[in-house]
Order: structure tokens, then sequence, then C-alpha cells
């Protein structure tokens, strides 16, 4: 490449390869050393499935249809083949058990990529009521 | 007068980063005719429109490419916005320009990473590519996705940038624009980059106009359209001009996309200089009713998107008609009368983007 070195000059090249000799790799060796990751990144979605109450909302506003929440077993379902990691069940779940966690997930070993949770939340007992109306005191 | 015989070019091809497919009719080693054909890639994402609730279709009218998504989002958005009657915030509004002006730099770069590519000249392309991670980081560090942003909503936007991170990112420009220089530098006067690209695949003003040709194809050939001047986003309030070169050859609109690069630059530092304070997103309570054509300046040239509500929450049509599609007739005219061998550089010479084109 006559041109190219005759553009760049041997000055250009010379510091351009001696910078790449004594820096970092350019390329990180994911996963055994972590990319690079912001407060926002986006990499998959996490279910604290303590405090999920089933509502369904995640299911109903994702996009990709990944989603999927069986409020008669109690069991929430993503695929994570088909999730596009939007955001959006996140901004729409009204108790906020979903979050996203800034790591990509890991590969998955199934042709489905299905994950399941079994959701471990229980209703609270409302207080119940005396005859004249006022709480009991628990 | 040789005997005429037909190549197949594609639709898997070293240089093709996505699938099309040309009959390239041969006399000798010269093209004397055309016939491109595409259809590998359509994934109906127009069709789920009417699945989809339309503040859910933002994400899938973000993945109809991979490359500018961001501004597909956004004409989207702009689209249902003008249907509704809505006033989307100055500052919203700021930022989408900011994000479209990161769009367009790291699709820019990684289209002068390929294109030397195809050209043999490898350590060009990873030079563009290192350059470019730079972009990419910024636009994960503010929206929290490097390709797909995923910032854009009706109504505005889904995330701010703080005015300390927004002066972060003009004063990093400063490195980024110096090492920008050396990079154009050889694109626009290598010896080796002239000899593949000047006088290759020429397309005359006139024909470039009556053809359609859009974005730096037509600005490549001297057309100067720009939707940017029409003033969507922010871009009424900043100062620019199109970069237009006259030769209409390969080389010209390499030069046009390099000279784009430093016009983004300046189009972002004017846009973090004037940005208002305030909210960046109102709310929408209503379904929209009535047709809009959306359109704005993608990195490949303009896209239209075509949008019909009924008052429900589904749209009843999209049309999305994307630079790549316009730019194939163009492309047709270039390659008549090139040499086989260059028929690579001049077909990425219009920046391809087929997974655009089909949808």
């Amino acid at each position: 490449m006559r041109g190219a070195v005759s553009t760049m000059g041997y000055f250009e090249m010379a510091k351009t390869a001696i910078r790449s000799v004594i820096s970092r790799p350019a390329t990180l060796m994911y996963p055994a050393r972590p990319g690079k990751r912001s407060s926002l990144s986006r990499g998959h979605v996490v279910i604290d499935v303590s405090r999920c109450i089933s509502c369904g909302m995640c299911m109903k506003k994702c996009p990709s249809e990944a989603i999927c929440v069986d409020k008669e077993v109690k069991i929430w379902t993503i695929d994570r083949l088909r999730c596009v990691v939007c955001n959006s069940c996140i901004e729409v779940c009204p108790v906020h058990c979903l979050t996203m966690d800034g790591q990509y997930s890991s590969a998955v070993l199934t042709h489905s990529g299905l994950e399941t949770f079994p959701i471990t939340y229980v209703k609270p007992e409302r207080p119940k009521k005396n005859e004249t109306g006022e709480t009991a005191e628990a | 007068m040789s005997r005429k015989i037909v190549v197949p070019f594609g639709p898997q091809h070293p240089v093709l980063p996505e699938p099309i497919h040309l009959d390239l009719v041969l006399e000798d080693e010269t093209v004397v005719d055309v016939i491109p054909s595409i259809g590998y890639v359509h994934r109906g994402l127009e069709t789920l429109v009417a699945k989809r609730e339309y503040t859910e279709y933002v994400y899938i009218a973000e993945r109809t490419c991979g490359i500018c998504s961001f501004i597909h989002g956004m004409t989207y958005c702009q689209g249902i916005e003008q249907i509704m009657d809505l006033e989307v915030p100055q500052r919203a509004l700021y930022l989408r320009t900011i994000w479209s002006e990161y769009s367009r730099l790291h699709s820019h770069l990684l289209w002068l990473g390929l294109f030397a590519d195809a050209m043999g000249f490898e350590n060009l392309f990873m030079n563009a590519w290192r350059l470019r991670e730079f972009v990419l980081d910024v636009l994960e560090e503010t929206t929290g996705g490097r390709v797909i942003q995923g910032s854009c909503k009706v109504g505005g936007v889904r995330r701010d940038i703080s005015n300390e991170r927004l002066a972060i990112m003009a004063a990093e420009l400063t490195q980024f624009e110096a090492d920008l220089s050396d990079l154009s530098d050889v694109f626009l006067h290598d010896d080796s980059i002239q000899s593949r690209l000047v006088n290759v695949g020429t397309l005359s003003r006139t024909d470039a106009y009556d053809l359609g040709a859009v974005g730096p194809v037509a600005r490549g050939s001297g057309v100067a359209i720009d939707l940017r001047k029409t003033g969507y986003a922010a871009y009424g309030d900043l100062r620019f001009e199109p970069i237009t070169e006259t030769s209409g050859d390969s080389y010209g609109r390499c030069a046009v996309r390099v000279r784009e690069l430093f016009s983004s630059i300046d189009l972002i530092r004017q846009a973090i200089e004037k940005i208002p304070e305030g909210d960046i997103e109102v709310k929408v309570k209503v379904n929209p009713d009535g047709e809009y054509f959306s359109r704005s300046e993608q990195p490949r040239g303009e896209l239209v998107h075509y949008l019909k509500g009924n008052g429900t929450k589904h749209l009843v049509r999209s049309r999305i008609r994307t630079p790549t599609l316009t730019n194939i007739p163009p492309l047709v005219k270039m390659l008549r009368g090139c040499e086989l061998a260059d028929v690579p550089v001049i077909v990425l010479s219009i920046d391809p983007c087929i997974g655009c084109a089909e949808r």
C-alpha cells in the first residue's frame, strides 16, 4: 500500500503500532473479563418473586410476547430468546418487582430459552373489622 | 461484440453485510445491465402495527434497522405526535437531535470501515471501527443501549441527560474530532483509495434527481437535499448546510459521509450549548385518529413513515419507505458500464441496508 504509507507517514504508523503494542487488547475477552457497562445498560430482566402480585401488566405490555404470567399456578415465565430487553415491563410494573441487570444473561442451553420462576408473594391479610366498623388491633 | 453472460452477485457475498441479489449482465469484464432482486429478509414488521398498541410499536419501529434504529423510533413517534397534535417539550426535541447525530456518527463510521474493508484496506477498517466504539459507549451511557437505544417514546423521550454529562460529552468531542481528522485524511487524500474510487460508479446530477436518489448518494452528485433543513426535532434552531460534492462518483459519496461526520459533531455541540431546561415528555391520553407522513433524514437519506390511526389503540396502517430502497434505481444506473471488479465498491457506496429496505 504505497499510497497509504505516503499519506499516513511512517511516523504515524509507528505511533499507532507502538500504541497498539503497549495498550491493552482492544477486544475484551468476554465473559472472562466483564464488558464495560453503565448504570443505564440493559442486560437482562430480573424478577423479585417475593414481591410479584401476578397482575400481568408485564405480560400485556411486552412487545415481543416474551413474558407469561400464570395467575392460577403462580408462575412467572420469561423466554430469554424472545426478550428484546426494552425495559417496557419494568416501567409498567406497579410494585417494582422487576429490575434491569446491567450484564447480559448467560447463554441458554435449551432451544426454548424459557426460564420459569414460582411466585412466592403472599397477599397480607387485611385487619378484620369488628361490628362497630373499627379495625381490630393486630 | 462479445457474448453476453450473466453473473449472479449475492445474496451471499463477502462484501455484502446484508442480502441483495444482482444479476450482472456482462460483456467481457464490463457490466452492461443489472437486474436487482430483494426479498431475502422480509419480516413483515408493518403488519405488526395492527397487533401491538401504538405506544408499544415504538420498540418494533426501532428494530426496523440495526444501525439507524433511534431515527426510526423518532420518526414513528414524530408521526404519532403530529396526528395527535401533541406539543413535545423542547428539551426532548434537543435530546432527540443529539442522539440522532450520534447515530449518524456511528452509522457513517461503520460504513467507512466496511468500505475500507471492501477495498482490502484492513488497517483503515479497524481504525474506523475503533473510533466508532467511542460513539457506541456514549450512546450506551446515555440511553442504556449501544445499538438499539430505546430512549424515544410518544410524547418525548424516556431518559434525560444531566447537564454535567452533556458538558463531558461536549469536551470528549474535541479529542474525538482530532482522531477523526487523522482518519478522514486517509479517506480523502490517500492515493490507493482514490485509485479505487475516483470516476468509479458515476451518477450525474440529473440522473440522481430523476431516479429519486436520497441522502449522501444525491448529495454526492450535487443535489443539496437534506431533510434536516425542514427543521424537525431541534434542527430548526441549529445552523448547518447540507454537505455536497459535485463529482457524483464513489469518491464523492465517500467524501460527503466523511465531511458529514464533522458536521454532526458541530450539530451536537450546538445542541448541547442551546438545550433548554424543562420536562422531557408530555403525557399521552388519547388514541391517534388520522394519518400523517413523517419524514426525517437518516444517515442513508430520507426516511418516511406513513401512519394511519382510527381512534383505537391499534393503528390501521404503517408504511415505511427507507432510503436504501429509493437508492436501488440509482445504483442500477451507476453499475451500467462499470468493470466487474468495481461492482463491490459501487454497491457499498450507496450504504445498502437491506434489512431496512425489506422491513
